[in-house]
């Protein structure tokens, strides 16, 4: 009884979260990423590769107000030098210094700009943001094996336009498959050979969206690579702890146990 | 403590009955742990501890995560950025904090589904259950406050939903929202005073739990047998118990690191999978989310709160007969609440007295039916509220009713129990005496 009882209650965890998202549509596409699951791991020529998307075509509109520049250069991101980093920061747009009460060239200590566009919404977080994936029955089981999705959906929203558009109360709307709805504002940012890239990697349009939404995973969780090796270490160790435990535990009890069988 | 007859503290040295002689600590700690426990606990028993650990958990990580979160509406969800990008070992420290609400939650659930199964509730335990219950509805009131304070999306839409609840209630209503939330709408002085709840109410839940134990260790643990351990002299209680330390201690540890490795695998490895991804949107009071739902924990109760649309007859039928101050709405809120006082009610609605359910072969059907009506809301409770969620839900809402004010009640007068052994030791024997598997 209470085995099934744990079963049932498991299976409501994992209804749970996926539950959750059952509202939004669109179609989302399967990437293989190489940071996904317990042992993947961001590819850092591909992050810094989605930079360069990211500062040539996207950020003429969309901000990453949270990331901190600096942390370009962190162990398990693009790993960028610090040299570089400095001059790329310096290459953004000026920032207002309070304390000097007047604009100043950005430095890797600040923050990359805000959004430009009123209704460009911020990138820091999209990739964490948004779940591609919401099945079976609204239920998010689904998630446990691909995962929520959020990159996934960023390459699906870049690669599904239909090249249809629709005008409405004088906005132009752009069909996309990937997007709730079926319509977005957004002008296709990519078109495919957008940007060349120095590492000499192919700019078709997937390539080019697969790059940028690796970017933008990192920006939205920079630490994944230590919060997966902190996971690994304390699952290791507690099944090491698991161990010895039962077996002290088989150890103490084996006395009672035994007057049992005499009994 | 008083209850089951066994060996108490004796200082021994000098110092030791120096010190007992001015408080007495030692003998408290000694009681505390060398409690005889029914020695046939099975592995239903082990959330106490789980819960235990919860609680300090979130506790001591929540304290940390104070330290560098800003609770003020433009600066909130910023600063729990600040924690994730900056703060050392903050992502840690967050993705415990969020996902050991969830597994207070699960354990929680688990805990209170083996009351219900071994009628832990009955006498003499009902103070224990009933402060149980008043623990889990400070839960509920700390995990909804705290799921606030990011002030993400569906942090501000959900606070403005739960609080629009109480708007709900006839006469008063809108002055108590006003009051709760600190304004007309969520708001700054909102996000305050559920920052300074949310720290407040784990330190009465710490307390309640202290009481929680004290009354059990009175009344001594209910088992999977239901019978209670013999209490003539101190060798009839050694036959049914063995001492907390070590044998339960050891045992309950070996649990807690099994489910612990599977917690830390979610930390590390899916620590979003359990939150909604509109949270990672700063609250916007001008966009409305397609869909607000609560966390996964809430959902049952969600569920049964939507059920009840004013197209259901016993809400017209209040409707009717309160000449309309009851609406769907108001009913709505009571049915929620009231599913979960009729869990508090529970040990004064079942008649049956036999107290397992091992031993009661009617009952075990309507309570395996109970447990999957839980799970069936909620799933019903994140869905849209349209048919055919919406009836899946009110079907699920009248069992959940049904089995606490119907069924419990008659099932101890038509129900012809089976008969439990005459002791604890007999149930023991019974299972390790034959060539039964060794656990």
């Amino acid at each position: 009884m209470m085995k099934k009882l744990t079963l049932s209650a498991l299976t409501a965890l994992g209804l749970s979260a996926g539950a959750a998202m059952a509202a939004e549509g669109g179609h989302t596409h399967d990437v293989d990423f190489s940071f996904e699951g317990p042992f993947g791991s961001f590819d850092q020529m591909q992050l810094q590769r989605g930079l360069q998307v990211f500062t040539e075509v996207c950020s003429a509109c969309h901000g990453l107000r949270y990331v901190p520049i600096r942390t370009l250069s962190d162990e398990g991101g693009p790993e960028i030098p610090e040299d570089q980093v400095r001059a790329y920061a310096a290459n953004l747009s000026e920032i207002m210094d309070p304390e000097l009460d007047d604009f100043r060239a950005r430095t890797p200590n600040d923050h990359f700009p805000m959004s430009s566009l009123e209704n460009a919404p911020d990138l820091s977080l999209m990739a964490k943001a948004r779940a591609g994936y919401h099945g079976p029955y609204g239920t998010g089981l689904s998630q446990l094996f691909n995962g929520i999705g959020g990159p996934e959906h960023i390459v699906s929203i870049l690669t599904g336009y239909t090249g249809e558009e629709k005008e409405e109360a004088g906005t132009i709307y752009y069909e996309n498959t990937a997007f709730a709805g079926g319509w977005i504002a957004m002008a296709p940012p990519l078109g495919g050979e957008d940007v060349e890239f120095a590492d000499g990697h192919s700019n078709e349009l997937h390539h080019e969206a697969e790059d940028v939404a690796a970017f933008l995973t990192w920006a939205a969780e920079p630490k994944m690579m230590a919060r997966k090796q902190a996971g690994f270490t304390a699952v290791l160790f507690l099944v090491i702890l698991s161990v010895l435990l039962y077996l002290t535990n088989k150890a103490i009890w084996a006395p009672i146990k035994k007057r049992a069988k005499e009994a | 403590m008083a209850g089951i007859p066994h060996d108490h503290y004796e200082p021994k040295t000098g110092i030791e009955k120096w010190v007992h002689t001015r408080l007495p600590v030692v003998a408290l700690v000694y009681d505390t742990i060398m409690i005889p426990t029914p020695k046939n606990l099975n592995w239903m028993w082990i959330w106490g501890i789980i819960l235990t650990f919860c609680l300090a958990l979130q506790i001591a990580t929540g304290i940390v995560l104070v330290m560098h979160y800003t609770p003020h509406v433009d600066m909130a969800f910023a600063s729990v950025e600040h924690i994730m990008r900056d703060v050392n070992g903050g992502h840690m420290l967050r993705y415990l904090h969020a996902n050991g609400a969830s597994l207070f939650f699960f354990a929680v659930y688990l805990h209170i589904f083996r009351g219900l199964y071994y009628g832990s509730y009955k006498a003499p335990r009902e103070i224990t259950w009933i402060i149980g219950m008043l623990i889990y509805l400070l839960m509920m009131g700390t995990g909804f406050m705290g799921y606030v304070l990011p002030w993400g999306q569906m942090s501000f839409w959900g606070a403005t939903v739960i609080t629009g609840l109480f708007g709900a209630i006839p006469f008063i209503g809108e002055p108590i929202q006003t009051w709760l939330l600190g304004g007309p709408a969520v708001d700054n002085a909102t996000l305050n005073r559920f920052f300074s709840l949310h720290y407040l109410l784990p330190f009465v839940i710490a307390g309640l739990v202290l009481v929680h134990i004290w009354a059990f260790h009175n009344t001594g643990n209910n088992n999977p047998t239901g019978v209670e351990v013999r209490r003539g002299s101190k060798e009839d209680a050694k036959k049914d118990t063995v001492p907390f330390w070590p044998y339960f201690v050891i045992k309950d540890l070996f649990a807690l690191a099994v489910i612990l490795a599977v917690f830390f695998a979610i930390v590390g490895f899916m620590p979003n999978y359990l939150g909604h991804p509109d949270n990672y949107t700063e609250a916007n009071p001008l966009a409305t989310p397609a869909h607000i739902v609560p966390e996964w924990y809430f959902l049952p109760f969600y569920a049964i709160l939507r059920a009840f649309t004013a197209d259901v007859w016993i809400v017209m039928f209040f409707n009717w007969i309160t000449g309309g101050i009851v609406d769907a709405k108001f009913f709505g809120v009571l049915a929620m609440f009231g599913a979960i006082i009729a869990m508090a009610l529970t040990p004064w609605l079942d008649t049956s007295s036999v107290r397992s359910g091992r031993y009661r072969p009617m009952f075990k059907w309507w309570f395996a039916l109970l447990a999957i009506d839980f799970v069936v809301l909620m799933w019903a409770g994140a869905m849209p509220a349209e048919p055919p969620y919406s009836t899946i839900s009110l079907i699920g809402a009248a069992y959940w009713f049904a089995y606490f004010f119907v069924i419990l009640p008659l099932l101890g007068v038509i129900e012809k129990p089976t008969t439990p052994p005459a002791t604890i030791e007999e149930d023991f024997d019974a299972h390790y005496g034959k060539s039964t598997a060794a656990e």
